[in-house]
């Protein structure tokens, strides 16, 4: 097993050495970040804006993701959906997306079509044309992917649910698709205001990863993305989540089958670190914890809950430490039949719970990092993912260089810093529940306004 | 591995693409199982697919459901381990390993590091799990309960219950008409008997293709290969499947459902693999509903009409004919609306064919994105365990760029006017309002 355990070491250092990361930034304030990886005549572009959800005011909420939308229906150079068809017809697949920090655009295209990408990207960037009929039928295209991700989904409303319970202040506790009242009054103005404030080069950040050598590709984003004028985004101060002071819960009875829980902790993140007394390592430390309880089939959630106890049909954690506010320890899982949410609850806790009054074993720590090393090379099999973990800690304002340490500082954790972020943040105080409980499935009716204590309907 | 993501899998190898192919070596085992391997020695890391002709259309009558146990349940035990020492020996040298079904093939996959200390444990328990699972009584009853809590919550998804209905409409008395993991009655009724019996007739060398791809020279991967599934039995290959009904009439199906979005799903049988009017098929759907928000079926409903969020249609190839599979959803008072424009682009398709513009776009995109298909190790692997499972030839992503280049309007207009048949599509549609 040490012998295991050096190698793994010696090759994270041998993959740090390997990092082929560079970056400039143009005279607009534009960052240029290219990674190279040459063992496919590929090429990945995203382009990150660094505006997401969390900038909605209330009332506006889903604007970000509706622009993100809007980018595709032409500039005065390039009709609607225009965008779509150059990149297909260059052998490009291209999409966007929008988080609650981030707003980012991507091609994946055969090395040479680069230009192409930058080209249309950077015509975007300043010469978006809005119109009231294109958005208009953008916003009902938006409704109808509401309807579809959450307002048909009872679990994606009990998220909904949960997220506006375990915030008070912070905007995290908006959708990123935005309540559908805020979809119908969204006007083209609102739109080009957000495009205006947000859309400019000091406020974005090209990412590139694949077959391409720095130098040109830098050279290229200067030809493109150089001319464009910059102007300062206009930022608003960040909201801070008061601490939670005690337990809170939700319930939502909704038609379903299948009963559901949501569990959160309140966790710092690799922004915390520095403030209000987050140390660095803790974010680390809150990974690991993860892997630890959740990181697989022999991890304690799926050995102890699903196959011994049998009382978890599913259960699953989720905890990123890259964003831009603090975030959420979350544990969604469904009960085996026979089984209550409440006693699903109850066992969770438990392990909650021993996780903050035993250590870890040493062999549970020796798994979760062996598999921190290997996920971490078996990353590199795909270039649109390396460009995706570069551009995500860039866009929520870290240095991309945590990447070259990323191993090194799991592997730095030990059992007892895991204890004290169990201690210190998986504690009932910083603790919120959300349960499913299922209604009957009335056919033929739609599913009513959800009674949901005010969630959707403002 | 879920069902649904291997069914994606052959998606992308439906629309696969410059330049050549990665270089296969192709050898045979001596129990008959057939080996493919790409050497890929950038990064330190190994994969291994095997795949079996073991999907749920070879599901014993009335008890839909094995194959997927079947496969779902490799890692519940074999002799000497239990299913936590199986997940703590991958897990502990950072393997990955997972194993699911289609209609078709039922797949178990490896990822490993390729350093020997790691990689050679790892080898030695997929082996083990591969040739002699135990499908413990009891670890069967919590997975059989797993599976009808995942069924229950298909059936509060629209989108879930309206797949389930097509396939079920469409295929009639065919083994592709079940879904993958069974339904409550036939879950009910499976034994241990029946997945052992199950792995016995089907986990054998006739019936196996074995995919290596990553960090190995063609020694160590004729080594590897040997001792995965070299000491599986010879066994046979099971027969050819029941044939497909053509369809030679319409209908719809509607099903109630509280929701605020119809979902509906168009089509009828449509090609198999190796079929010779599959490239002009392929090639006309993409102008059709397969190339995202440039396709016409896109840029009616959505672009144009502002109805839907998603709408696409693609064919899916399989041993035997796969749906032709046309989707969709909308708000429930929109449904008459957008089923009636979705049936006018496709009639008129159908009838006047591609524009040599549309044609020409085409083209471009599938051989320009050629390279997109192979860019990583997994999708080489991907792509090898069609390419074997479907017996293709070893020169397809080789000949793929030429045979969509040759592909002319007139082909296409013909092909699906042959294979196509609006008047005798079955539609499903799912949701509330009258």
């Amino acid at each position: 097993m040490s012998h295991k355990f050096s190698w793994l070491l010696l090759l994270s250092l041998w993959l740090t050495a390997c990092s082929q990361t560079h970056e400039t930034t143009l005279d607009n304030g534009l960052r240029v970040i290219v990674h190279e990886d040459h063992r496919s005549p590929v090429v990945v572009s995203q382009i990150w804006y660094q505006v997401g959800s969390q900038d909605e005011p209330e009332g506006r909420t889903g604007i970000s993701h509706v622009l993100e939308h809007m980018m595709f229906k032409g500039t005065a150079k390039h009709g609607p959906n225009e965008f779509s068809r150059i990149i297909a017809e260059n052998g490009g697949r291209e999409n966007a997306f929008t988080s609650y920090d981030y707003t980012a655009y991507f091609q994946q295209l055969e090395k040479s079509r680069l230009p192409i990408a930058f080209e249309l990207e950077a015509d975007r960037m300043q010469n978006l044309v809005l119109t009231e009929a294109e958005s208009s039928k953008e916003i009902k295209v938006v409704m109808e992917e509401r309807r579809l991700r959450t307002e048909d989904q009872p679990e994606a409303l009990v998220g909904e649910k949960f997220m506006t319970t375990a915030y008070a202040v912070h905007p995290y506790k908006h959708p990123v698709i935005g309540w559908m009242a805020d979809l119908q009054s969204m006007t083209v103005k609102d739109l080009r205001d957000w495009y205006g404030r947000y859309y400019t080069p000091a406020n974005a950040i090209l990412v590139v990863t694949g077959d391409v050598q720095p130098k040109e590709v830098f050279a290229l984003a200067q030809k493109h993305f150089g001319p464009v004028p910059t102007r300062s985004p206009v930022k608003t101060a960040e909201a801070v989540e008061p601490p939670q002071k005690s337990e809170r819960r939700a319930r939502a009875a909704l038609p379903a089958e299948v009963p559901y829980l949501l569990l959160g902790y309140h966790a710092p993140v690799h922004a915390s670190a520095g403030r209000n007394e987050v140390a660095e390592w803790e974010p680390y430390a809150l990974s690991i914890l993860g892997g630890v309880l959740d990181g697989g089939q022999a991890a304690r959630f799926e050995r102890e809950l699903v196959r011994d106890k049998k009382i978890a049909s599913s259960i699953d954690l989720d905890y990123s430490a890259v964003s831009r506010s603090p975030s959420m320890l979350l544990i969604e899982a469904t009960p085996a039949n026979g089984h209550t949410t409440a006693e699903l609850e109850k066992a969770i806790r438990a392990q909650i719970e021993r996780i903050r009054n035993e250590p870890v074993s040493t062999e549970e720590l020796k798994r979760v990092k062996a598999q921190v090393v290997a996920g971490n090379v078996y990353s590199r099999d795909s270039v649109f993912y390396q460009a995706m973990q570069i551009g995500r800690l860039a866009a929520v304002g870290l240095d991309w260089r945590l990447l070259d340490d990323y191993v090194k500082n799991l592997n730095a954790v030990n059992a007892e810093q895991v204890q004290t972020v169990a201690r210190k943040y998986l504690v009932d105080t910083n603790l919120t529940v959300a349960v499913l409980d299922p209604q009957p499935m009335a056919k033929g009716k739609p599913r009513s306004a959800p009674r949901m204590g005010g969630g959707h309907v403002r | 591995m879920s069902a649904r993501i291997l069914l994606l899998i052959g998606l992308l190898l439906a629309s696969a693409n410059a330049l050549a192919g990665p270089k296969i070596q192709h050898w045979m085992l001596s129990n008959g199982a057939r080996v493919y391997f790409v050497e890929s020695r950038e990064l330190p890391m190994l994969q291994v697919r095997v795949v079996f002709d073991a999907g749920s259309s070879r599901d014993p009558v009335e008890k839909a459901g094995v194959a997927n146990l079947t496969a779902a349940m490799l890692d519940e035990g074999t002799n000497g381990l239990t299913a936590d020492d199986i997940a703590s020996r991958f897990e502990g040298v950072g393997a990955e390993f997972g194993a699911g079904i289609d209609r078709d093939m039922a797949s178990v996959n490896l990822r490993s590091l390729s350093d020997s200390a790691l990689l050679d444990p790892a080898l030695d328990l997929f082996a083990r799990v591969l040739a002699a699972p135990a499908y413990p009584a009891e670890n069967l009853e919590r997975q059989r309960a797993q599976a009808l809590v995942s069924l229950q919550k298909d059936a509060q998804s629209p989108g879930a219950i309206a797949e389930k209905a097509f396939y079920r409409e469409m295929y009639g008395q065919h083994p592709y008409a079940s879904d993958p993991p069974g339904s409550e009655q036939s879950l009910k009724a499976i034994t241990r008997g029946d997945l052992l019996a199950f792995h016995r007739r089907h986990y054998v060398g006739a019936n196996a293709w074995v995919v290596i791809v990553g960090d190995a020279s063609k020694r160590r991967a004729r080594n590897i290969a040997e001792r995965v599934i070299g000491k599986l039995p010879a066994g046979k290959a099971p027969p050819p499947l029941p044939p497909v009904r053509t369809l030679y009439s319409g209908w719809q199906k509607r099903i109630n459902f509280p929701a605020t979005q119809t979902h509906i799903n168009m089509g009828h049988p449509g090609v198999r693999r190796g079929d010779p009017d599959y490239f002009p098929l392929y090639v006309g759907n993409y102008i059709l509903g397969g190339g995202g928000l440039v396709s016409r079926l896109s840029a009616e409903v959505r672009e144009k009409h502002g109805l839907s969020y998603s709408v696409y249609s693609y064919f899916l190839p399989l041993r035997m004919p796969g749906p032709l599979f046309i989707g969709l959803q909308t708000k429930n008072a929109q449904r008459d609306q957008a089923l009636k424009l979705v049936r006018q682009v496709i009639s008129d398709y159908v009838a006047k064919g591609p524009t040599d513009a549309e044609l020409e776009a085409a083209k471009k995109h599938i051989t320009g994105s050629f390279p997109l298909r192979l860019d990583s190790n997994g999708k080489i692997a991907e792509n090898l365990a069609v390419i074997g499972f479907y017996g293709l030839p070893l020169t397809y992503l080789d000949d793929f760029i030429p045979r969509v280049e040759a592909v002319t309007a007139a082909q296409i207009r013909q092909a699906f006017r042959r294979r196509v048949h609006p008047e005798h599509m079955v539609t499903v549609t799912v949701g509330g309002g009258r």
